[in-house]
């Protein structure tokens, strides 16, 4: 069918931030696809030029509103790095069970509430509530808990109040820590009621081969430092994240675009999954087998079950921190530190992948220059050779204008794009 | 329609989000508690981050953000001439919260340390009542949920909003907090509008007065109280600088 398209989604809804999608074919053939990013930019590494060292959590995490936990630990890493600080055990215990309620609160709001709407067609969560009552209540618990977890370590859910350079500024007392793991024990029942629903919805079908790149798991699922890796067999350390990331700017996005092997390359969930996978908790793992899900698996609307997946992992990884935490009755939550000319590199999955902070600090202990690299920007170029690969897939089996706007859509929402985030 | 036994009109209602971290809507998916009910209490009819609906028939506009870009200017008048009611939610959209620090560099400096090539067009970060009027506003960074939640009940009973007259040491006192200043640190609990509960003193960190000035405020004096206490000016001014939030009490007064 020779057919003409021009597919303009402006402002594309139920993500994070602005960006728009443009595809135009000509007598069936695909002439341009893009993801474009229109997001004004905040200049965030200018704003922290000759801030004091505890300025800088403060302000970084104000990059995002759904990650801010993870953005301030990577920014206390970054400086704790640099300056040789190792936190006390407990405090980094506290920052991985928070890092935990973030991926927990993030990968519920996006599962439930930006992308189920697609599977049912529905325009949002808010209509789909009305039909699926269940499934919402269910949701709400979990993401209510999530927060929760993020209150009571982080003091406060968006925008976290008790992380601090060297530590952790206090610790949850035993009533609530209690109350955590009782209220975290609840909620399997709602995550395995959610996973179960979602064995119906159907993920599209299409494959694109591409390079993951995570952090690379030891003998953990790591979320928090240590080194690099990608599946193309790149490794580097963490201080050596601008070689895994070679960002670069393009001229119809206003977020800059990075590779590393290849043209593109893919952080997130599915990126952990396929790097990570054998140390998953087995609870996670069951419910991969449940979704026929194995690494190395090149579908990026799967993202959207592994976020299920990975539900399961930190919601059992943190019922057994907290177990462990009760235990812990050392009152050291705290490292000292002196300031010196350094410069530091913190690492970390945040929910939509890996996070670097990098800060040059001087003599006077105020940040001389700093870099973020956000997730989303190093998504932004695999989103953007997924779609040209899309459009070309469902050309050929004769899909209508109004088949690919909506696939494309989902494909942009699966990678749950932070934009704001990723134009900083 | 009734929210708690109360009888109510539903307000047809609609999100926008400026130069910000979205931070401040999410503060309403956050409701997990009483979501639906909540959600019972106005219509939402636009709110691009949660629903692909759109529609332009809003009596209440709540815009989150600063502004930072020209093309917003005229996004932001056109919001104004459809909406009865602005409101302008969170200390970006009603002071330039955080995204305001970029106003203390040049743009054009700025532009090129970020981008080599390809460089976007910016300037310097407004907030939302310096372009369009504004009818309410509720600061914080992040707005608390709880107010929130007050103020849009508040709407749809078309009852009085009031806003608490104390500073965040009322409320930090309650919490028995071990005061900063008297540990010799700076805070702005003083001079700083209550209603989070002291939340950050809660939890570790000084106020820096996201929330703005309370009713009545004295800032020489808290001034002079920071700079006895061994505080510089300078640390006083970067930690001003964070929220941009105080600025026309210290304009005022100094
Ligand atoms: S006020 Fe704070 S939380 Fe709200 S949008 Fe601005 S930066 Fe985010
Ligand atoms: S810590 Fe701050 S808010 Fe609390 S009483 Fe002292 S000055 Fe006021
Ligand atoms: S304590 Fe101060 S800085 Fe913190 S939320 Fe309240 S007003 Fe804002």
């Amino acid at each position: 069918m020779k057919i003409d398209m021009n597919i303009n989604i402006s402002h594309l809804a139920r993500v994070e931030g602005h960006g728009d999608i443009h595809i135009q074919v000509k007598d069936g053939q695909l002439v341009d696809a893009k993801w474009s990013v229109v997001e004004t930019p905040r200049f965030f590494e200018v704003m922290l030029k000759n801030k004091s060292l505890d300025m800088a959590p403060l302000i970084v995490s104000r990059i995002c509103g759904i990650c801010s936990i993870s953005h301030t630990i990577a920014s206390i890493r970054a400086i704790e790095n640099a300056l040789l600080i190792t936190p006390p055990e407990k405090a980094q215990k506290l920052r991985l069970l928070a890092l935990y309620g973030e991926i927990l609160q993030s990968h519920s709001l996006h599962f439930f509430f930006l992308a189920m709407p697609d599977f049912y067609n529905s325009h949002s969560a808010i209509s789909l509530m009305k039909t699926k009552g269940e499934i919402y209540e269910a949701a709400l618990r979990i993401r209510g808990c999530a927060n929760f977890i993020c209150d009571i370590i982080g003091g406060r859910s968006t925008h976290p109040v008790s992380f601090c350079i060297g530590g952790i500024a206090k610790t949850p007392n035993i009533e609530e820590y209690t109350y955590l793991a009782e209220n975290l024990s609840k909620i399997v029942a709602d995550l395995e009621f959610a996973a179960e629903t979602s064995l119906s919805l159907q993920m599209p079908s299409f494959e694109r081969e591409t390079e993951f790149v995570s952090l690379k798991g030891e003998t953990n699922y790591q979320l928090i430092g240590g080194s690099l890796m990608s599946s193309d067999g790149v490794e580097k350390i963490e201080n050596e994240y601008l070689a895994m990331t070679n960002e670069y700017t393009v001229d119809f996005s206003t977020s800059k675009h990075a590779r590393l092997s290849r043209d593109s390359f893919a952080v997130g969930p599915l990126a952990r999954f396929n790097n990570n996978y054998e140390f998953l908790h087995p609870e996670a793992k069951k419910e991969a087998e449940k979704f026929n899900l194995k690494p190395i698996n090149y579908n990026p609307f799967n993202n959207n079950l592994v976020r299920i997946v990975e539900c399961f992992h930190v919601l059992y990884k943190s019922i057994h921190l907290i177990e462990q935490l009760i235990e812990d009755k050392s009152k050291d939550i705290v490292s000292e530190y002196s300031v010196f000319e350094a410069e530091g590199i913190g690492a970390i999955e945040a929910p939509r992948g890996i996070l670097y902070h990098h800060y040059q600090i001087n003599k006077k202990g105020k940040i001389e220059k700093a870099n973020c690299v956000i997730p989303t920007t190093q998504n932004n170029g695999n989103i953007h050779h997924d779609l040209s690969f899309l459009v070309k897939q469902e050309l050929s089996a004769n899909k209508n204008d109004k088949n690919i706007t909506h696939l494309c859509e989902m494909l942009v929402r699966s990678y749950d794009p932070c934009i704001s985030c990723s134009v900083h | 329609m009734e929210f708690s036994g109360i009888p109510l009109k539903k307000l047809r209602a609609a999100f926008f989000d400026f130069t910000s971290c979205e931070g401040c809507q999410l503060q309403i998916l956050n409701h997990e508690k009483n979501l639906p009910d909540f959600l019972s209490l106005i219509e939402i009819v636009n709110f691009r981050e949660i629903s692909s609906d759109k529609r332009d028939d809003y009596e209440i506009a709540f815009i989150e953000g600063a502004v930072s870009r020209k093309d917003q200017i005229d996004r932001l008048k056109d919001i104004r001439k459809k909406a009865k009611l602005v409101v302008s939610l969170g200390t970006c959209a009603c002071y330039g919260g955080v995204n305001a620090i970029k106003n203390n560099f040049s743009i054009e400096s700025m532009v090129d340390e970020v981008y080599k090539e390809n460089k976007p067009e910016t300037i310097p970060v407004q907030k939302i009542s310096e372009i369009i009027s504004v009818d309410l506003e509720i600061p914080g960074c992040p707005v608390s949920k709880i107010e929130l939640e007050y103020i849009i009940l508040c709407l749809a009973l078309g009852s009085v909003i009031e806003k608490k007259k104390y500073p965040v040491c009322i409320e930090c006192k309650q919490n028995m907090n071990h005061c900063f200043i008297d540990k010799g640190s700076l805070c702005f609990g003083a001079i700083t509008r209550a209603g989070c509960d002291s939340i950050c003193v809660n939890g570790g960190l000084p106020c820096y007065g996201c929330r703005g000035p309370s009713a009545s405020v004295n800032w020489m004096s808290l001034k002079n109280i920071l700079i006895d206490k061994g505080i510089t000016e300078e640390e006083i001014l970067e930690k001003l600088s964070l929220f941009n939030s105080l600025n026309e009490v210290i304009k005022d007064e100094n």
